[in-house]
């Protein structure tokens, strides 16, 4: 699948503002932003739902508008929500959208599996947040695609659903299908991503494995980093402080009020600056990590702003 | 080669209409405020009036219950195919079906025909019972049953066609307020089941009416079994109204 400088505007809203975005077959990529960053635009340009206003969508190397009825019944689509009668009952639905498609799963060994065994009789509009997302996601993949794409899967679901739902997606990458999801949470696209693109305001900041992202190697991503978790919440200037002692080949951030991210060289000489600031400043270290940044920080760094807000 | 390996496809087109008509019946049916509209209502109604020209004096041309049943299956088309119909693809809008059908194999004319095959199923089903109702009221029809039938198909058409513009340019819950006031208005003042000519001079507008050309079209099918061919024109004009409309503004989200 690939994007070419994509652009869409509502209004006087740019969602997507020249995004280019490539994503390789038989892999789980992750597209992750904050809310409004254009994610789920995108995704519904390449479900072929939205026109492109500029630029070129190739997905299976059909374009989704023009070559839509070839398109879809080789894809399968997970909506951020609803998409049932409130009044069908969760099994006949999955029946219902099996019975569109020429080779579909056995639907009860997939409702098995996502975990919608004991409310296959519950009408819609009485299933659980969870369960409502565990039927959208029998949905997508009852058709036997060979393309997923998955809006924010697990949002409202408990952490048991969350990892059924990450050992399907593992299991249909290992069966050949290509998963395309959105999400906002950073666990979820590190644990799960073969490879992660970072969107915010419409626009690819960043793209790698995640441990390209964490160790910073990813074209984009910075430098290496300290990140100094403290057990008492530092005093007001503490970021300007370190910054002062530690001199300007680094770059000393705040992270809520408890994590300082020092971004630049990981040396000796600044590890011990570190430590010499912490003693003077009568602070205890909880933890100090090398180079190991998560995306939280791999986000904040690019955007100097939090992902989840 | 596990059980995920892709191996996609659309089901053939009838088949997916099939599953599509099958599943619009079925939620239709099981659904009590629907079920209310397309059969409870007509029987009361029936019934209702059938007992009250004993009481009051109408210019009929035949018996009560052989002038009130052909309109009665008239009403009882128009709130499938009108009032059941927008209520239903309002509320699918909503909750994001159309959307989500809009992702699968189902072409949009797949679901249109499946919603047609929907319609008919329910109209077949009501035709029956209330055509049971009618006999133990001592019905006696003229086989005009081709009359009928072209009756049934062409109103189904118009009505349907206008119910789905309804649902495509007002919110859901807007579409259910103004398909059952409307509904509601042409069971009272549109000659759906009283003749035109028990309006007076009103009747004149009213026979231009879907409702009212609907009612006249059983009628003269059931009572005279001949066919009303004006009152067909002016069916085949609101379907072509309702179908033009519909295309012009539907959302399908």
């Amino acid at each position: 699948m690939e994007i070419d400088g994509l652009v869409m505007r509502y209004g006087g809203k740019t969602a997507v503002d020249g995004l280019d975005l490539v994503v390789e077959r038989e892999t789980i990529t992750a597209v992750l932003g904050p809310n409004g960053a254009g994610k789920t635009t995108t995704l519904e340009t390449c479900e072929g739902y939205r026109k492109p206003q500029r630029g070129r969508i190739r997905v299976l190397g059909l374009d989704p508008q023009a070559d839509r009825r070839e398109l879809l019944p080789r894809i399968g689509v997970m909506l951020q929500g609803g998409g049932a009668w409130s009044g069908v009952r969760a099994m006949e639905m999955l029946r219902h959208i099996a019975r569109l498609h020429a080779n579909p799963l056995d639907v009860d060994m997939l409702a098995e599996r996502v975990g919608l065994g004991d409310c296959g009789r519950t009408p819609y509009r009485r299933l659980s947040g969870g369960q409502q997302q565990r039927l959208n996601l029998a949905m997508a993949v009852v058709g036997r695609p060979e393309l997923v794409f998955v809006d924010e899967p697990t949002a409202g679901m408990d952490p048991q659903a969350r990892r059924t739902t990450w050992q399907l997606l593992q299991e249909l990458r290992a069966s050949g299908v290509t998963v395309v999801l959105t999400t906002h949470f950073m666990d979820e696209a590190e644990r799960l991503a073969d490879l992660i693109h970072i969107i915010d305001h419409g626009r690819l900041i960043a793209s790698g494995s995640p441990i390209e992202l964490t160790r910073g190697t990813a074209p984009n991503s910075g430098g290496a980093t300290i990140r100094l978790v403290v057990t008492e919440p530092f005093p007001p200037d503490a970021a300007t402080s370190l910054q002062r002692a530690l001199g300007n080949q680094v770059e000393v951030r705040p992270v809520g009020d408890r994590s300082l991210l020092i971004a630049g060289t990981a040396d000796p000489t600044t590890l011990s600056k570190v430590s010499a600031w912490c003693e003077e400043n009568d602070v205890l270290p909880e933890s100090l990590n090398l180079g190991q940044r998560n995306l939280e920080d791999v986000f904040l760094e690019l955007t100097g702003r939090q992902l989840v807000s | 080669m596990s059980v995920f390996t892709p191996n996609p496809g659309g089901a053939p087109l009838p088949r997916q209409v099939v599953a599509q008509a099958g599943m619009e019946s079925r939620l239709m049916l099981r659904n009590g405020e629907q079920l209310l509209l397309a059969v409870v209502i007509p029987i009361i109604v029936l019934f209702g009036a059938v007992e009250a020209a004993k009481h009051v004096s109408l210019k009929l041309t035949a018996s009560p219950v052989d002038v009130f049943t052909p309109g009665v299956l008239a009403l009882a088309v128009m709130s499938t195919a009108f009032t059941s119909l927008a209520i239903a693809t309002g509320f699918e809008r909503r909750y994001g079906v159309i959307k989500r059908l809009g992702a699968s194999p189902l072409p949009r004319s797949g679901l249109l025909m499946g919603k047609v095959g929907g319609l008919l199923l329910v109209e077949v089903l009501q035709i029956a019972v209330l055509c049971v109702v009618a006999a133990f009221l001592g019905w006696s029809p003229a086989p005009g049953v081709a009359g009928a039938v072209l009756a049934i198909v062409v109103g189904t058409a118009a009505f349907a066609s206008l119910g789905l513009f309804l649902a495509g340019v007002l919110r859901a819950e807007a579409t259910l307020a103004a398909a059952n006031l409307v509904y509601l208005l042409l069971l009272a003042g549109g000659a759906v089941v009283l003749p035109a000519s028990s309006y007076g001079a009103f009747g004149k507008v009213v026979e231009w009416l879907p409702s009212g050309a609907l009612g006249i079209m059983m009628r003269r099918a059931l009572i005279d079994d001949r066919i009303a061919w004006v009152s067909l024109l002016v069916l085949l004009g609101w379907a072509a109204l309702g179908t033009v409309l519909t295309a012009r503004t539907f959302k399908w989200e």
